[in-house]
């Protein structure tokens, strides 16, 4: 008992000393990056306050925010903000960063989670099918349609599906989290949900390709092993074998892949938000990025960082659970 | 000669070719077993001798139907007198006819061994397994181990339990001694010699021809994908004059105890095959007709060899 709680408390610290030099690398390049830009965040500030603004009264909010000082000390003073959890207020919206990236963070989760399971659950399943009947006719057709839909860009994938599913077929609202005309706060659950299936489907068609044929592949692997030969030679049957070591040895790969997907999720999910007019973290990044809003493209970044390397650190994680291998090494 | 319904297995002019891709698409057929012949009664230990690429694992793969797809199986395959059609492999695989294969490669690293002996059939026969253990002198934890986790001696007598637990009527070992000690290898041999004295039978195919022909009733000889020579394994106690092909006898005297002596040139590749007697190229006894035709199999002294030669 006393050797899980050590090795959980080794891993703890590990991982929280990587994420903070990580959170730290990237605060650094995209600091630099958006004062490299030719952004300017006062012109952007005083745009959004709407009204006119003299000379003076500019310099004074220039030297209210050190525009002027070094970049280095700017740098220090944004980040001992960011430690009291202060990000800035959002010059498109008002509002505290923190906040709106609360806020939009759970619709985008709510997406991203029922895509992440669409995919892992399309992709898993297609790539066993391939795997098992490979080079036969399904894998050959189910390849092509794999390769087709893993060429073809999100957003116009997300086009068509609102064409033919909203426009012809009405089956589904054409964009937002709600019905029109009713007060965010009367939305049920079921409402959401509703308007949530479509572009969750658009999401998960950017990752399930990639699932599929990387189980599909592995699990070609597992077939061609000398072990697999052995089971044949046993009598286990092409089920049997599945289900005895196909599954066994695929899994571990098709966990690490599932969550390293994270990052193409997020950069799926500013696609199929704004296909969707759908109010999610992508859709407030690519708003903050069209208007120059640097302190909510600050916060956004950051947050996507920390939420791609959480689902990294679980992929690591699980690898110590399922993998003995890797469990013994690191007793 | 015994009657045909009496053997357990007959195996008779088979040849294994497989299919290549050369040159781009160029299609070829690579032959590497060619008339290739062996019986098996019940209640005798056949060992298969021969160096590396002369078709041994091949032909464990070919009984058992477990060849690759591109791989073609011409000739005869007969299991208690009838054919052996790929159905009826199946259903025999790991009932009637067990392999123990030639690595631990052949374990799924991620399963425990335990439950590896037991198979996939219900219900497991965990108290067969455990009285298996115990006499290959593998501590009872051993079924809760990873692959990875067992020794290089314990893998082996991991994979002829898996073989043992099984009613097996014919057990292909796949050389199943390197890595075991003397005794263990021993120990493993003489379950075989028990299960032989039993009514079953057992094919050892292995590269250690002194063990074998301690253990083994006879020793078919393979040289390029085909037997040249089946002999009763005390014809090898004896030495070369006994033996009746040029290659066994070169074989025998190749042995350090025998002299060391080996012949000139080496083992044909499967696809520069020659013509006539596989061997021709390199025997001091080679004529015209063993460069052009492929010798039949003859019985001499109650053994069998494919030579034209042959005493």
């Amino acid at each position: 008992m006393k050797g899980i709680i050590g090795r959980l408390t080794r891993i703890f610290f590990t991982y929280s000393i990587k994420f903070i030099s990580l959170l730290l690398a990237v605060s650094i390049i995209t600091f630099v990056l958006v004062s490299a830009s030719p952004i300017d965040p006062v012109q952007q500030y005083i745009t959004g306050l709407g009204t006119a603004v003299s000379p003076e009264q500019r310099a004074e909010i220039e030297d209210y925010w050190g525009v002027n000082e070094p970049p280095v000390e700017r740098y220090f003073g944004w980040l001992s903000e960011l430690l009291k959890g202060n990000l800035g207020e959002s010059a498109i919206y008002r509002r505290p960063v923190a906040k709106i990236i609360g806020e939009r963070f759970w619709n985008s989760l709510a997406l991203m989670l029922c895509a992440w399971v669409l995919s892992g659950v399309i992709g898993f399943t297609l790539g066993c099918v391939m795997g098992m009947y490979r080079d036969r006719l399904p894998d050959k057709i189910l390849k092509k349609i794999c390769y087709i839909i893993g060429s073809v860009p999100a957003f116009w994938l997300g086009l068509i599906f609102l064409l033919v599913f909203s426009v012809w077929l009405k089956w589904f609202p054409v964009g937002f989290s709600g019905p029109i005309g009713v007060l965010s706060k009367d939305v049920t659950v079921w409402q959401k949900l509703y308007h949530l299936i479509l572009p969750a489907f658009t999401l998960s068609f950017v990752s399930f390709t990639n699932i599929a044929l990387h189980t599909r592949q592995k699990l070609t692997d597992v077939w061609n092993s000398e072990y697999v030969l052995f089971a044949r030679a046993r009598g286990e049957g092409n089920r049997i074998i599945l289900r005895r070591h196909g599954l066994r040895n695929i899994l571990l790969p098709a966990l690490t892949l599932q969550f390293a997907s994270f990052a193409e999720l997020f950069g799926g999910s500013v696609i199929a938000e704004n296909v969707f007019s759908y109010p999610g973290l992508g859709s407030a990044a690519v708003a903050a990025g069209l208007n120059s809003d640097v302190p909510l493209l600050l916060g956004i970044t950051l947050f996507s960082a920390l939420f791609v390397g959480i689902g990294n650190m679980i992929a690591n994680l699980l690898y110590g659970i399922v993998d003995p291998q890797i469990r013994e090494v690191r007793e | 000669m015994k009657q045909k319904n009496e053997t357990l297995l007959e195996i008779h002019d088979l040849s294994i070719s497989f299919r290549m891709y050369d040159h781009g698409l160029e299609q070829t057929n690579l032959q590497v077993i060619s008339n290739l012949h062996l019986t098996v009664y019940p209640g005798e230990i056949v060992a298969v001798a021969g160096s590396s690429g002369s078709g041994k694992s091949l032909l464990a793969s070919a009984i058992l139907g477990i060849l690759p797809d591109n791989a073609t199986v011409r000739g005869h395959l007969h299991y208690k007198g009838q054919e052996l059609t790929s159905g009826r492999q199946e259903q025999l695989r790991g009932t009637e006819i067990a392999l123990v294969p030639q690595s631990v490669a052949f374990l799924d690293p991620l399963m425990k061994v335990g439950a590896q002996v037991d198979g996939h059939r219900k219900p497991r026969p965990a108290d067969k397994r455990k009285r298996l253990f115990k006499r290959f002198g593998l501590p009872d934890k051993t079924e809760q181990l990873y692959p990875f986790q067992l020794s290089g001696g314990m893998e082996r007598r991991v994979l002829v339990s898996a073989a043992l637990i099984t009613d097996a009527e014919l057990v292909i070992a796949d050389e199943p001694t390197p890595g075991m000690s003397l005794e263990q290898a021993s120990e493993a041999l003489r379950m075989f010699r028990e299960m032989a004295n039993e009514g079953k039978a057992v094919i050892l195919i292995t590269h250690d021809i002194d063990l074998a022909v301690g253990f083994a009733d006879r020793v078919a000889v393979f040289y390029a994908g085909t037997t040249v020579e089946t002999a009763p394994a005390s014809d090898f106690k004896i030495g070369a004059d006994a033996l009746r092909h040029p290659y066994s006898k070169a074989l025998w005297k190749a042995l350090p105890q025998n002299g060391f002596q080996a012949i000139e040139g080496f083992q044909p590749y499967a696809g520069n095959l020659p013509e006539g007697c596989l061997f021709a190229p390199r025997c001091s006894r080679k004529t015209a007709q063993c460069m052009s035709n492929v010798p039949p199999v003859r019985e001499i002294r109650g053994g069998e060899v494919r030579c034209y030669h042959g005493t």
